[in-house]
């Protein structure tokens, strides 16, 4: 009988170990591209990891760096041409005209605002405001001219690949490439 | 659906401890519930969870943003009252569903 009454106890015990250390604690997001999709993908999931308790830090790198440069922020654009999920159907010589892309990024920006979802600019605030940290990768930033002053004011600082190592540091932690 | 009895009553909640039923919300519940996560609730706390009862009572699908537009509290407080997942254990201790939203 005793026997019985304590095996389920052990049982349970051990479970509550083993989800602890499976648990997600930190990610790192690390956002190489600039096009719409792209970084909002960065920004929900970073945001998201903020809203369920995990930490949450961000390196932007390459043309990922104008989702955090202040004049481009707000004016990423999706591509139409060489986009095999862009409408399908449309001739790449129409997609390709004056103007076009600029309506495409104007609609998908539409839809965006109808689902609540902030512009890039304040979705950065809101990452920061819950404790997100958001870096610049050196090497793109020397690559294109910018320096810390170009960037928007939530980011943090501008870093080498090895301090961006530094931040995955820790059990838990787990990296995303985009 | 499981019962959870704190503060004197029995509420039913579901398996991730979320009332089922918004109505059997007393404050003093809340308190009780804030206090299993070492929250204690003040005014504040309180005016966060009254403007979410009423907003979900409104069918208005719940995120961080809005309530960073509320006038209550701005997103950086917010993550500061409710530490840990703010949205998630604010409408836990408001008594009403898990928000299903990814902003």
């Amino acid at each position: 009988m005793t026997d019985v009454m304590e095996k389920p106890v052990a049982k349970q015990a051990d479970v509550t170990v083993d989800k602890d250390k499976g648990k997600l604690k930190k990610v790192l997001i690390i956002c190489s591209k600039g096009k719409l999709e792209d970084v909002y993908a960065a920004l929900v999931m970073a945001n998201g990891a903020l809203m369920e308790g995990i930490e949450a830090k961000m390196f932007f790198t390459f043309f990922g760096l104008d989702a955090i440069t202040k004049k481009k922020a707000d004016h990423l654009h999706t591509a139409t041409v060489g986009n095999p999920n862009f409408v399908p159907e449309m001739p790449t010589i129409l997609a390709g005209l004056p103007g076009f892309e600029a309506f495409a990024s104007y609609m998908m920006k539409k839809e965006m605002d109808k689902l609540d979802m902030p512009h890039v600019t304040e979705f950065i605030q809101m990452i920061d405001a819950g404790g997100g940290e958001i870096y610049a990768c050196k090497l793109a930033a020397d690559m294109f001219h910018l320096k810390k002053e170009d960037f928007l004011d939530e980011v943090k600082e501008i870093i080498t690949v090895g301090d961006m190592y530094a931040l995955a540091e820790g059990e838990g932690t787990q990296i995303i490439f985009i | 659906m499981e019962t959870l009895t704190l503060a004197g009553t029995s509420v039913d909640v579901n398996a991730e401890g979320y009332l089922t039923n918004m109505d059997q919300w007393t404050p003093e519940l809340a308190r009780e519930m804030a206090a299993q996560v070492n929250i204690e609730l003040t005014d504040k706390h309180f005016e966060v969870l009254n403007w979410l009862r009423a907003k979900q009572k409104e069918g208005v699908q719940l995120s961080i943003r809005k309530l960073g537009n509320s006038g209550i509290v701005d997103i950086k407080q917010f993550y500061a009252l409710f530490p840990g997942g703010p949205l998630k254990i604010s409408s836990k201790l408001a008594g009403i569903p898990k928000p299903a939203s990814c902003i």
